[in-house]
């Protein structure tokens, strides 16, 4: 293997860290990672590319934004040329961007804050989607829902969606030690108990749905624009 | 009219357009957008089953022959409601007025609803054109598109002042029915565009109107699901949910069907086939013989039947616009319906 093509790999895997944070899944799984190339000095050129022209600008921004860190991050990279291709806002988003300068000045005039709250917001769907899929098995194994409200994390049995619940938790601040709560409000970090069971785990179910449904009409759209795979890719289902 | 299983459905289209995106109808300066708008259309038609795909010049273009083709002959709808959008920036002409759609309705009495619009930044003179466009085609519903683009301005939210004064003046003329679309939009650029907390303020201080989520607030299914739950008058558009899921993610078609009839109901869900972008029949005929796939992750959802896909495929959309339903097409009194329920349930 040659030194250009493990550096290839490499920033592949840092962008797996990305990830469409409404979507809550990497952007290269996703196939919005339409080129990735490294050359043998370390300047690295990746393309991103979105489901349609329209795609929420914010989001857009934030996906390029923390491509752009996690690549140049990488100790053997010398440079990195991160870009949107194909999208109404591309111009403003990767001069942006590759300047450093933040989404309110990239927008002027049109956006006063930056995108923290934003990303705040769907880091806590992500985490009520999370408890869904931690909660759903065991459930399903015939555990009371009762049982939910007291279980701790470190009651919880171990499991790859746990993993993933824990460092969305510590993402958005909340607790993920072995006697930190399962069930826990989002916003708050509030302990759910009592009655507040059921009406959770509803919309924790609704959270995951909502999640699935976005990514399977933004798949499809994907694959209508573009018929050709993206880097880093996994097939679809 | 659709019959299948000796079962006879009154269905109203509650969704659906007459537009003109073709180049000749492109703003000079703006064509990018007018042409990227419709191509995202055309991307969400690849999600239809591939035998009702059209090329993209029949689908920037499509004719009066087509939609009555499509919508009334081969598409059993028997009322349809036109919903239009102006986006009069990228669209010359816009891109499905009110006007437009009257000048097929006129032609054909009775089969077609006119909605009008409204877009409460265009001041006193938006007004008198809201009176004007109900004045003259009776519209007892509007569209609005919180997103669409205005002087500058990126989008607006039903909770703006001006948008308040037009909903009080909306209601003083007899509109009954506000269908609301969220997005896209990249205003304000740094704040949720499709957040629907807007609506649950204005259908708690309008309790007299209906709001109409079309496409039950996609993509953020769960804070309108959340919403609705809450508000009274607050109903599910089905348009993109059949269009979109049905045929290319049953799987999660059936989660999001399941969703809306936990927290919505069978009550305030209406279908719209969202015309042009996807043809009726299919969304029709699949609806109806729709079920719950048979796994365990769908036993907690409540279950439709007959009466409830009646009633999603127009008898709902025909009591929110006091359509007149034939006899014969009606629900059985409430009685039967509640024993097909239980009958459901216990099966």
């Amino acid at each position: 293997m040659t030194a250009a093509v493990a550096e290839r790999s490499r920033v592949l895997t840092a962008l797996d860290a990305v990830r469409d944070p409404e979507l809550d899944e990497p952007i290269t799984t996703l196939g919005f990672v339409s080129e990735c190339i490294v050359s043998a000095a370390g300047d690295v050129r990746v393309r991103l590319r979105l489901p349609t022209y329209f795609c929420a600008p914010n989001f857009a921004f934030l996906m390029v934004a923390d491509a752009y860190d996690v690549v140049s991050a990488l100790p053997e990279v010398r440079s990195a040329d991160v870009a949107l291709e194909d999208h109404f806002a591309s111009a403003e988003i990767n001069a942006g961007v590759a300047a450093r300068a933040g989404f309110a000045v990239s927008f002027a005039g049109e956006a006063v804050g930056e995108l923290d709250e934003l990303r705040r917001t769907f880091l806590s769907k992500a985490v009520l989607a999370g408890t869904d899929q931690v909660c759903r098995p065991l459930l399903a194994a015939g555990l009371d829902p009762a049982a939910l409200a007291t279980m701790t994390i470190g009651e919880t049995p171990p499991s790859a969606q746990l993993e993933r619940l824990c460092r969305r938790r510590a993402e958005l601040g909340l607790r993920t030690d072995p006697s930190a709560p399962l069930l826990v409000d989002p916003g708050t970090g509030d302990p759910i108990t009592g009655a507040a069971v059921s009406l959770h785990l509803g919309r924790a179910r609704l959270a995951k749905v909502g999640i699935e449904a976005n990514t399977g009409i933004c798949r499809g759209m994907l694959r209508h624009r573009y018929g050709t795979t993206g880097a880093g890719e996994e097939e679809d289902e | 009219m659709y019959e299948k299983n000796g079962e006879k459905y009154f269905v109203v289209d509650s969704h659906m357009h007459f537009w003109n995106a073709g180049p000749d109808n492109w703003v000079p300066g703006a064509e990018q957008y007018a042409k990227g708008w419709i191509e995202c259309f055309h991307a969400y038609q690849s999600l239809a089953p591939k035998e009702t795909h059209w090329p993209i010049e029949k689908f920037m273009s499509y004719t009066e022959d087509d939609l009555m083709k499509d919508v009334f002959e081969d598409g059993y709808v028997d009322v349809a409601i036109f919903q239009p959008t102006y986006l009069k920036e990228w669209y010359t002409e816009g891109f499905n007025t009110t006007e437009k759609n009257a000048g097929l309705g006129e032609k054909h009495p009775g089969m077609f609803v006119l909605n009008t619009r409204f877009d409460p930044r265009d001041g006193d003179n938006g007004l008198v054109e809201l009176k004007a466009n109900v004045d003259r085609y009776g519209s007892r519903g509007v569209k609005l598109y919180t997103a669409e683009w205005n002087n500058g301005s990126r989008g607006y939210k039903l909770t703006d002042p001006a948008a308040y004064r037009y909903l009080e003046k909306a209601q003083e003329l007899g509109i009954k029915n506000i269908h609301v679309h969220k997005g896209p939009t990249i205003w304000p650029l740094d704040k949720d565009a499709f957040d629907v907390s807007d609506v649950d303020h204005a259908a708690t201080d309008f309790p007299e109107l209906n709001f109409i989520v079309e496409h039950v607030g996609l993509p953020r299914i769960e804070d309108f699901c959340f919403m609705a739950t809450q508000e009274p008058n607050v109903y599910a558009g089905l348009s993109v949910v059949i269009g979109g899921l049905m045929a290319a993610r049953p799987h999660f078609f059936a989660k999001v069907m399941g969703e809306l009839l936990f927290w919505v109901g069978e009550d305030k869900m209406t279908f719209g086939s969202d015309y042009g972008i996807w043809e009726p029949k299919w969304q029709i005929e699949g609806f109806v013989d729709w079920e719950f796939p048979d796994a365990p992750e769908f036993a907690d959802y409540p279950r439709l039947g007959v009466e409830g896909k009646k009633k999603i495929l127009g008898l709902n959309a025909a009591k929110l616009y006091d359509l007149k339903v034939p006899d014969e097409l009606q629900l059985a009194d409430a009685a039967p319906a509640a024993q097909d329920d239980a009958k459901l349930v216990t099966q």
